[in-house]
């Protein structure tokens, strides 16, 4: 019970029916306790809730019943403490790349030396030296959701939530992406909410895998990953890493069975 | 043949978009110098160039049009001024829309050329009279074009900008306003086109100067080569203000394009 950062108590939505349908139950009661540098990983099938649980963290939703408190504070709404990052490419597009990472230390007031600084540093974090001055629309979308965490990460929050950042992303792209994010995570120790629904993402980056029953959401399993740090990509070919792949496979396809019936 | 939406060169653009031009003016100098149409309800081309000629020379049209162009944009920018604000903030803050909406609709559509002879009566037949016409035209269509570009600003971008630690004010200012700043300069330039439609209505009423008030003195003469000159001048100015707007707008906002 000691340093949990993020407490998550008895948390449901319920949005109300569409056109005079019934109401729609997306998140059952949860409950879930991260603890500092956490990387906690949700997996769950399609329209389980993983987005509304992390949109109600972020404060960018209320819930129905229920709380979620940071650091022992209630949370009422958005702020800079929960840096997120988002499925869709969220970059503001009228900023360049080292704008928009100086984004949320422009909202805080950091003088402008300071944030040049915090800036340079982030932009060699994500791999983007030389594209400082290049608009959103001239970027990949690798380079774009990196430069999303960079600039999610340079406000220096108190935990980082990622919904399904590398969802749009080829394989190669994607496992690259990882292996960077789990490298900034290794030497910074940030604590990590990170939505999914690949099985081997889930594992890869995770300390924790929370996987999600179909909806209603719900949490059925909380595995921890024992697998050592620092994680290299060959690690996704170890036996240890196959046997939780299949364990989770298993709760998983479950899962996605039952989602494909109540559909 | 060409196909559907593919692009064309830019030197193509420029070929094809003058020879309509060109095509425009040869059947019209058919039509009137091989003796179709008669000369006293429509001017040859030549006729209308030495009336314009005369007009810009002995007549003093240029001061016309000087301060035609000058009404227009003082409507305009007076219209600019108040309506980008308002239009702001009715996009951003649903319950200043609710309370504004249902009015500005109803006030768009009253048609500002039949306030002239109103205007009159409250304003005289000054310049104020003038203003208050593109004024009237002009404001109510950009308060409501700028509320629906801002209403529809991508929520995703909002919910960033709020997860960065942004406050309200903080979205209005470096969200809402940069993220339609392009928008709202094309509304501009739009609606600027449409003054210059309300302009003439004003001049042709009660005025002493202006490219209106030659339009209706020629028409006293039947002098319709310099009516047909004065109307063509309003045309090529709105296409230079229209270029100048367009060029402005690519170099304030380089991120549209990159
Ligand atoms: N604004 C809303 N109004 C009504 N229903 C909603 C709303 N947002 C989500 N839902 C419903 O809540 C359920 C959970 O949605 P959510 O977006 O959290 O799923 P998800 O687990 O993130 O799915 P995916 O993996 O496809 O992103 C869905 O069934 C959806 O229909
Ligand atoms: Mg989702």
């Amino acid at each position: 019970m000691t340093n949990a950062i993020l407490q998550i108590d008895n948390v449901s939505r319920v949005f109300p029916g569409v056109r005079g349908g019934a109401p729609v139950r997306a998140l059952e009661p949860t409950s879930l306790r991260v603890e500092q540098n956490d990387f906690i990983t949700i997996l769950g099938p399609s329209g389980c809730g993983k987005s509304t649980l992390l949109r109600i963290v972020a404060g960018l939703d209320r819930p129905s019943g229920g709380r979620v408190l940071l650091n022992g504070r209630e949370i009422k709404g958005p702020g800079a403490d929960r840096g997120m990052v988002f499925q869709s490419y969220t970059l503001f597009p009228w900023l360049t790349i080292a704008e928009n990472i100086a984004y949320g230390l422009r909202e805080k007031g950091v003088p402008k030396s300071e944030r040049r600084d915090i800036v340079a540093s982030y932009t060699e974090k994500v791999g983007l030296r030389g594209f400082e001055n290049h608009y959103p629309k001239q970027l990949s979308g690798g380079m774009q959701q990196r430069t999303a965490i960079a600039r999610a990460l340079a406000n220096d929050p108190a935990i980082l939530l990622l919904d399904e950042p590398f969802g749009a992303l080829d394989n190669q792209t994607r496992g690259l992406m990882q292996e960077l994010l789990l490298g900034i995570w290794e030497r910074e120790r940030k604590t990590v909410l990170f939505v999914t629904h690949d099985i081997e993402e889930a594992i890869f980056l995770a300390s924790r895998v929370i996987v999600m029953t179909a909806r209603p959401g719900r949490i059925k399993a909380d595995i921890s990953v024992e697998l050592p740090h620092p994680r290299h990509y060959t690690m996704k070919t170890t036996p240890e890493f196959s046997s939780l792949k299949a364990q989770l496979t298993e709760e998983i396809r479950h899962e996605a069975i039952e989602a494909d019936v109540a559909r | 043949m060409p196909r559907p939406l593919e692009p064309v060169g830019q030197s193509t653009r420029i070929t094809l978009g003058i020879s309509f031009f060109i095509l425009f003016f040869a059947a019209w100098a058919f039509a009137t110098l091989g003796g179709f149409v008669s000369r006293t309800f429509l001017a040859d081309p030549i006729t209308m160039m030495q009336d314009g000629w005369l007009l810009l020379t002995r007549f003093g049209f240029l001061g016309d049009i000087g301060v035609t162009v000058w009404r227009v944009v003082g409507g305009f920018i007076l219209a600019a001024i108040i309506a980008v604000p308002i239009g702001i903030l009715m996009g951003a803050y649903k319950s200043f829309e609710a309370f504004l909406e249902p009015f500005v609709s109803f006030a768009r559509y009253l048609p500002a050329s039949a306030f002239v002879p109103l205007l009159i009566l409250w304003a005289g037949i000054g310049e104020m009279q003038k203003l208050l016409v593109i004024f009237i035209g002009s404001v109510f269509q950009i308060i409501l074009m700028v509320a629906v570009a801002v209403g529809n600003t991508r929520r995703d971008l909002v919910e960033a900008a709020y997860t960065l630690g942004s406050k309200d004010q903080g979205v209005v200012k470096r969200v809402l306003i940069p993220a339609n700043a392009p928008e709202i300069a094309e509304i501009l330039r739009l609606v600027l086109g449409w003054a210059w439609t309300y302009v003439i209505v004003a001049e042709l009423i009660g005025s002493s100067s202006g490219i209106g008030h030659m339009i209706i003195d020629s028409q006293a003469l039947l002098a319709t080569g310099q009516m047909i000159f004065g109307i063509i001048i309003i045309g090529i100015i709105g296409l230079i203000s229209d270029f100048l707007f367009k060029a402005l707008n690519r170099s304030l906002f380089p991120w549209r394009l990159a």
